[in-house]
């Protein structure tokens, strides 16, 4: 389990990012329920932290797909794989989160640079 | 509706095709495109496509169990329509005889007259293009581009970060005066001469020299610009002269109502081809960007399976994005009615920014550069503010 951040300093309908590697990123939706998926968009390099979030979904701020913070899927192209769910507990008014042990499904020029390759 | 053909294989036509299976057609779908591959992204095929950082695959716009129960058509061109039987013919000989149409047919580059056959010379809009132009750009030299639109930016930054020697030439005072307005189109294209490409502005092409192979272009003013290489991106005109005489009325593409319907009971156009009405300026606009074309379709599919009974829903304002030289480019709205722009975060010089065009005091479009984030939550803002129709009719 990694802390994020304390609930009280994330507003409903805003973000956290965790600088991990590869980062994961921390929801409170409007309503006020708190979800962690990858916060890199499977489709290129945008953060979904960026996003727009409404309802139980989160808009990638570049090319607008949608992502499911409950099950990762995503609605519509450009991205067509889904990102990582990854488990939220709530202690003491700190988020922590469980990471996954799925690969992730980066985007193919991020996934170049972590092996080493050109971007 | 047993049939629903839908003429035009890219981002509209796949989205349109789409719609119409979430909305529970069941019926026979036909899909017919020109060009010989499923439907791909355009986007990349001036970034990350040209610059040889994504591979074919990486276009594809379906994903790999996506089964639309469609009948699809490729290299299959359609030629005519005939609003009696409402049947599409195709340039085979073939024809498509359907309930529903879905025009999406998009649009194509436009040419430099005169230019034909002289090799060396590029438009780019489609993968055949975009793979020509990439073996061209593997070779370096120097290229010029034809226009400092967005393409013809993104084309500019992919060469020159391919290690091409870069001019771009754009006959207006400023480039990307259109979209983006005078002050943050000089903002913008400023990117070109950070990184040491030469923008040339408010000079006309007189023609392009070279007996088999271009050599030069000669610009109006007198210069010759030596090229090994040059693109054109002066723009695109709407694929519509396939329906000259179907009865579908036609100006500036398509032209529709509020939610893709056309002149013709049972046939909607989408994406780049249609000039859809807005109600909220009272004048239709042909929006051409990936966002409308991916977006816009599931309303004309309403409007088509209901027979036109829905009542259309206001437009989101339009949004495009932009990658140029590193810095993403993002816009939403129309910046054409505005009085004013500021710039609200950030600072231009330091290519990071959020500036916000008003009418009146009211916003009515914002850019953003590199600002992901804030531009994100003003687009939202701005998308509120237009579909409540008390606020925009201001
Ligand atoms: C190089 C490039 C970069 C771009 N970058 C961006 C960007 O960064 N951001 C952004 O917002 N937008 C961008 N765009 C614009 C975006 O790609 C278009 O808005 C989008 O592709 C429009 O989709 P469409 O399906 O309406 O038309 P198109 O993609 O043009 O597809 C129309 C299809 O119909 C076919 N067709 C035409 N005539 C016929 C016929 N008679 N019979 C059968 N088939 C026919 C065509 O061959 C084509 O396959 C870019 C476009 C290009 C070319
Ligand atoms: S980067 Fe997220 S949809 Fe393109």
């Amino acid at each position: 389990m990694i802390p994020a951040c304390r609930l009280a300093d994330l507003p409903r309908g805003e973000a956290f990012r965790l600088d991990i590697d590869p980062p994961i990123s921390v929801f409170h939706t409007d309503d006020g329920e708190v979800f962690a998926i990858d916060d890199t968009c499977t489709h290129q390099d945008a953060s979904l932290a960026d996003g727009w979030l409404e309802g139980p979904e989160v808009e990638c701020p570049l090319h607008a797909s949608k992502f499911d913070l409950r099950t990762g899927a995503v609605d519509a192209p450009p991205a067509k794989l889904p990102v990582r769910t990854h488990q939220v507990l709530i202690e003491d008014g700190v988020i922590y989160v469980q990471p996954s042990t799925d690969a992730p499904n980066l985007p193919p020029c991020v996934a170049s640079r972590l092996a080493g390759g050109a971007a | 509706m047993r049939t629903v053909a839908v003429v035009g294989a890219s981002l509209a036509g796949l989205s349109a095709a789409r719609s119409l299976r979430k909305r529970g057609y069941d019926g026979r779908l036909v899909v017919i495109g020109d060009e010989p591959h499923r439907p791909y992204d355009r986007p990349p095929l001036s970034k990350e496509f040209l610059a040889g950082g994504m591979g074919e695959a990486d276009l594809a716009l379906e994903t790999d169990d996506e089964d639309l129960q469609a009948e699809w058509l490729f290299g299959a061109r359609a030629t005519g329509l005939d609003r009696q039987t409402r049947t599409v013919r195709l340039a085979d000989g073939r024809s498509v005889r359907a309930d529903g149409i879905v025009i999406a047919t998009g649009a194509a580059a436009r040419a430099l007259p005169g230019t034909d056959g002289l090799a060396g010379v590029h438009t780019l809009r489609t993968l055949d293009d975009a793979r020509a132009l990439r073996d061209e750009l593997a070779l370096g030299g120097r290229l010029v581009v034809i226009g400092g639109g967005f393409i013809g930016a993104e084309v500019a930054s992919t060469a020159h970060g391919m290690g091409l020697d870069v001019t771009v030439v754009e006959a207006a005072p400023t480039p990307l005066a259109g979209p983006l307005g005078e002050t943050m189109g000089s903002v913008v294209s400023a990117l070109h001469a950070d990184h040491g490409v030469r923008l040339l502005c408010g000079v006309g092409v007189k023609g392009l020299s070279g007996e088999t192979r271009v050599d030069a272009v000669l610009l109006e003013d007198g210069r010759t610009l030596p090229a090994d290489l040059v693109v054109v991106g002066v723009g695109a005109r709407p694929c519509v002269d396939w329906l000259e005489g179907s009865g579908v009325a036609l100006e500036n593409g398509v032209k529709c109502g509020a939610d893709g319907r056309t002149s013709l009971a049972g046939v909607v156009a989408v994406g780049d081809c249609a000039n859809w009405y807005d109600p909220v300026a009272g004048i239709h606009r042909r929006v051409e960007h990936w966002t409308g074309a991916r977006e816009r379709p599931d309303a004309a599919v309403a409007a088509l399976l209901s027979g036109g009974a829905a009542e259309p829903g206001l437009p989101k304002p339009p949004y495009f994005w932009s990658d140029q030289y590193g810095v993403t480019i993002q816009f939403v709205g129309h910046s054409a009615g505005a009085d004013s722009v500021t710039v609200e975060e950030g600072s231009p010089d330091d290519r990071s920014f959020l500036a916000v065009y008003r009418r009146a005091g009211h916003p009515v479009a914002v850019l953003g550069m590199n600002q992901l984030r804030l531009f994100t939550r003003w687009r939202k803002q701005l998308a509120a503010a237009t579909t409540f129709p008390a606020m925009s009719a201001l």
